[in-house]
């Protein structure tokens, strides 16, 4: 006979101030097969769990109901108190009674009942729930980092030098990410390419990593410690053993006039191209897209030029299957362009600039090596404005968060122009100032008291051209929402930062959650910052939302103990909420007949096919079989048999009905 | 096609140079219009800063007396009415309470389906068509288009054209033969209501937004609203006078312009009713 506790959970106040807790304890309390009912104020505590436990041996338990929050936080806690109380945990299941009522209804006796109804039907599931045992599963003990920005690269160095193995891909030609085109960095103003290149050539040079460039994700099946990876190593058109990088191709290509992207478009490239001279690694590829060659069929001349022969016209994308246990989503961001602030006139003149751009004027490796000089006709603008907030913390825009970053690079871009401009004056308009962090707001008094930055705290309302000048017009709220009008040479926007293209694309991929914004969403927003809400797969930078280089290097360390954490086991113990399909005695075998509709919908490539054979050898029935370790669960082959011959453990269709009826019958 | 016509107070007083235009061209497309019957105030600034109900149940009754006469679409010429009458019918199909309440005020069935258009759309849709055949003076002159606020605010409501820079007069001025000048000022505040009681603040504004436009060396202002058209035309004087200038570009309505480009005399469009003169014919 089934002999259930149940545990009413009071969550602080969030469950006990709408619903009336002791009345839901007395109530089920006098269900039949209900042993033991009771509330309590933390069931998730350390006293609340020892109330399970000793629950479960006092009345000689044989299933637990814990009535309280979500399944995805606490679940895992219950199971390991049912466990160490003497209970098979999968004889434990949880009743939701913080999202799926106190959150969302008044105070009120309706309320209560609801509660009630929610604790009854998970008892009725619970006393045929089976004990299960966990499944064991083998652990892949090779990392892939997507993504060879800073994060990646701290994150794909830091596993490595555990000793495991790490596949770290990056879709552009070099890695490097927006950090390497950055000039100098905040608070410290030392150099990017500086502390950056080192790192990357550790990279390339590491004997743990290897590295795929101009790749990119193709496919993730598996779970973890079992990831399935197929990516796609675009061709670059050369064969990378033979060419030397010698750059002789670079310099010889007629077509010249290709937007540069490392420079943010301010320089131009060849359509045979090394990204920037720093990169890792240092080999150039063929942008296919914009060369005479696959355009016209003609021109071949960086084949003809190069001194081995390395350049190959007809090398085929190339597909790689790639055994993965963890993955490490290091993707970065982007800056939100153009049109999205036509009164701020960005596009319509050269000398209004993004973030991104300045920082390539500002660099020793720029267009203008590190002159600040405006785009239009390459004088020194003698007055520069930075408006902050260009599209953050503006609703109206699309955009209600801030950007965390600008605050900071704003400053920095008015104390790099006032170091190389010394007559020249900078203002910034800003909404705010967010300088927390270490010796961030320092930097900004810096940049205000010694290098004389004007800040005016304001919104822009538009700027445009008169005369060969840029009019910024604003309002300066500290002197009374005063109209400010300043006539400016140059003006540089610190544009939003947003999810960088094709992240929605990847989170499909990987099947991992994202937010409004397209940035990846993480599990917890406090407690699990790194995890994603698939197991295996963690996020290190600014896919997750705009981070600065401090930032996205802790994370990618964190994400780095993550998977170093995992591949400390040899095995992973899984859920064993899995389908099975029946067996019988022979000569039926089970009531499969073998039509393997199943197999055709199995979103996990899960289903197998079993033979039976007689004494002779011969194949006397096939049907379907689960592979334990591919099966998530999902129940979609359970809903489609038409023999009703699969069944999922922990949600069979005995226990749906039982909940179902439950619900339906008086108590 | 027979469209509803809502002149609001301004067409039949201020702006009949306006009213005559827009009248002008439908005759001379084969358009035809049915004035609202037995219409009211749309309720402009002062309903909707005193009271709600009012603000939206003047503008509800306008569609309501269109719906009765069986006017799908209906122009609306002037940029506030424009903007009260939209709002109205946005504001009340989002809250069906708020639509049942209006219809207990008015004593009258109201839904919400006509289809309402401002000038540009409405050339737009009927004019643009057939306009190549019909020109016979291009209108060559370097116009700045000057929006002002009602006619592209609020654009979450409106949903017509780039609140910041808009552009929809400007391709319709370039349809013409026109050349549209770069003008930052064409969604600047021209002083609206307070040319009555603030003259001063109308010079001050309107005098930048003409100051701007000739320093660009247009040759006309181009608008599509009666208040902007009083505020940069009517008080000339005023704003000479306050900025110790001499400003003589004219400002010129839409259909105006279209009307002069197709061969229409300047007396047929009303230019003879300007303040300020018009030389371009």
């Amino acid at each position: 006979m089934a002999r259930i506790g149940v545990f009413i959970c009071h969550c602080g106040e969030n469950i006990s101030a709408t619903v009336d807790c002791g009345k839901v304890a007395e109530t089920i309390g006098k269900l039949k097969h209900v042993a033991y009912s009771t509330e309590y104020k933390y069931m998730c505590s350390d006293p609340g769990q020892t109330l399970i436990k000793e629950a479960i041996k006092e009345h000689k338990l044989t299933g637990v109901v814990v009535a309280a929050c979500s399944p995805r936080m606490h679940e895992p806690t219950f199971r390991k108190a049912c466990a160490e109380g003497g209970l098979n945990p999968f004889l434990c299941e949880m009743a939701n009674l913080r999202e799926h009522c106190s959150w969302v209804h008044e105070k009120n006796d309706l309320t209560t009942e609801k509660a009630i109804d929610i604790v009854r039907i998970q008892v009725e599931k619970v006393k045929l729930n089976s004990a299960l045992q966990p499944i064991r599963v083998p652990v892949t003990k090779t990392a892939m980092v997507i993504g060879g920005g800073i994060a990646g690269i701290q994150s794909a160095l830091d596993i490595a030098n555990t000793g495991h193995k790490v596949i770290m891909i990056e879709r552009s030609p070099s890695i490097g990410g927006h950090m390497s085109q950055l000039s100098e960095t905040f608070p410290t103003l030392d150099c990017s390419q500086c502390i950056l290149t080192p790192r990357m050539v550790e990279v390339a040079q590491h004997p743990n990593i290897t590295l795929y460039t101009y790749a990119e994700v193709e496919s993730v099946e598996g779970f973890i410690g079992n990831f399935k990876v197929k990516i796609r190593k675009k061709a670059k058109s050369l064969d990378e053993k033979t060419c030397t990088g010698c750059g002789l191709c670079t310099t010889k290509c007629p077509q010249k006039k290709i937007p540069n992207e490392f420079e943010q478009g301010m320089g131009m490239r060849p359509a045979i191209y090394i990204p920037f001279p720093q990169a890792v690694p240092n080999r150039p590829v063929i942008d296919r897209e914009h060369c005479t060659y696959y355009i016209k069929g003609k021109c071949k001349i960086c084949e003809i030029v190069c001194p081995t022969k390395a350049i190959r016209f007809d090398q085929p994308d190339e597909i790689l299957e790639l055994e993965i246990g963890a993955i490490v989503v290091a993707t970065g961001f982007d800056i939100k362009h153009a049109d999205f602030f036509p009164e701020y006139g960005y596009g319509k003149y050269k000398d209004i600039i993004d973030g991104l751009q300045f920082e390539r004027l500002a660099s020793a490796s720029g267009p203008t090596t590190g002159a600040i000089l405006r785009p239009s006709d390459g004088q020194v603008p003698k007055n520069i404005v930075f408006i902050a907030c260009a599209g953050s913390r503006d609703p109206a825009k699309g955009i209600a968060y801030c950007s965390k970053i600008c605050c900071m690079y704003t400053a920095k871009h008015a104390m790099l122009y006032k170091h190389k401009v010394h007559e020249g004056k900078a203002y910034v308009f800003y909404m705010d100032i967010r300088s927390g962090g270490k010796n961030y707001d320092e930097f900004v008094r810096r940049a205000i008291e010694e290098d004389h930055v004007n800040y005016i705290r304001g919104r822009v309302s538009t700027v445009f051209e008169r005369d060969g000048k840029l009019i910024v017009k604003g309002v300066d709220t500290l002197l009374g929402a005063q109209p400010v009008e300043i006539v400016a040479d140059m003006v540089v926007l610190a544009t939003a930062g947003v999810a960088n293209s094709g992240a929605e694309d990847l989170a499909q991929k990987l099947h991992v959650s994202y937010d409004a914004h397209k940035f990846f969403a993480e599990a917890h927003p406090k407690l699990k910052p790194i995890e994603t809400n698939t197991a295996g797969i963690f996020l290190a930078g600014a896919c997750q939302n705009p981070k600065d280089i401090p930032d996205s290097v802790s994370q990618a360390s964190g994400a780095a103990v993550k998977v170093a954490g995992l591949f400390s086991q040899n095995e992973l113990t899984r859920e064993p909420l899995v389908a099975v399909v029946n067996r019988t005695a022979p000569p039926m075998y089970s009531t499969c007949v073998g039509c393997f509709m199943c197999q055709s919908v199995c979103p996990y490539q899960a289903i197998e096919r079993e033979d039976f054979k007689n004494r002779e050898g011969k194949i006397v029935k096939t049907v379907a079989k689960i592979n334990e370790g591919l099966c998530q669960g999902c129940g979609t082959c359970v809903a489609l048999c038409r023999s009703k011959s699969i069944d999922l453990y922990g949600y069979s269709n005995n226990q749906v009905y039982a909940e179902v009826v439950a619900l339906l019958n008086e108590y | 096609m027979k469209f509803g016509i809502y002149p609001g107070c301004s067409l039949t007083g201020s702006a009949r140079d306006y009213n005559e235009s827009v009248f002008a061209l439908a005759e001379a497309f084969d358009l035809e219009f049915a004035q609202i019957p037995d219409w009211n105030c749309c309720g402009a600034t002062a309903a909707h800063n005193l009271n709600k109900e009012l603000s939206l149940a003047l503008p509800a009754r306008i569609l309501a007396l269109a719906e009765q006469n069986g006017l799908d679409e209906i122009i609306v010429p002037c940029a506030a009415c424009y903007s009260r009458l939209v709002v109205t019918q946005n504001e009340l199909k989002k809250n069906p309470e708020l639509k049942n309440r209006i219809r207990e005020v008015l004593e009258m069935d109201y839904h919400g389906t006509s289809k309402i258009l401002n000038v540009i759309e409405w050339i737009d849709k009927y004019i643009i068509p057939k306009l190549d055949e019909k020109i016979v003076k291009p209108f060559n002159y370097k116009v700045a288009c000057y929006y002002g606020c009602l006619l592209v605010r609020p654009d979450k409501v409106l949903n017509y054209d780039r609140a910041e820079d808009p552009q929809t007069m400007d391709i319709v001025m370039s349809k013409i033969g026109a050349d549209p000048i770069y003008y930052p000022y064409k969604t600047e505040c021209c002083g609206a209501g307070f040319s009555v009681s603030r003259t001063d603040i109308v010079s001050k504004l309107s005098g930048k937004i003409i100051e701007d436009a000739e320093h660009r060396g247009a040759d006309a202002i181009i608008v599509a609203c009666p208040m902007c058209h009083s505020n940069l035309d009517m008080r000339r004087s005023d704003i000479n006078k306050y900025w110790k200038t001499e400003y003589k570009i004219p400002v010129v309505f839409v259909t105006q312009a279209i009307g002069l480009a197709i061969g229409l005399s300047s007396e047929k469009v009303g230019l003879k009713r300007h303040f300020v003169e018009v030389k371009i014919s």
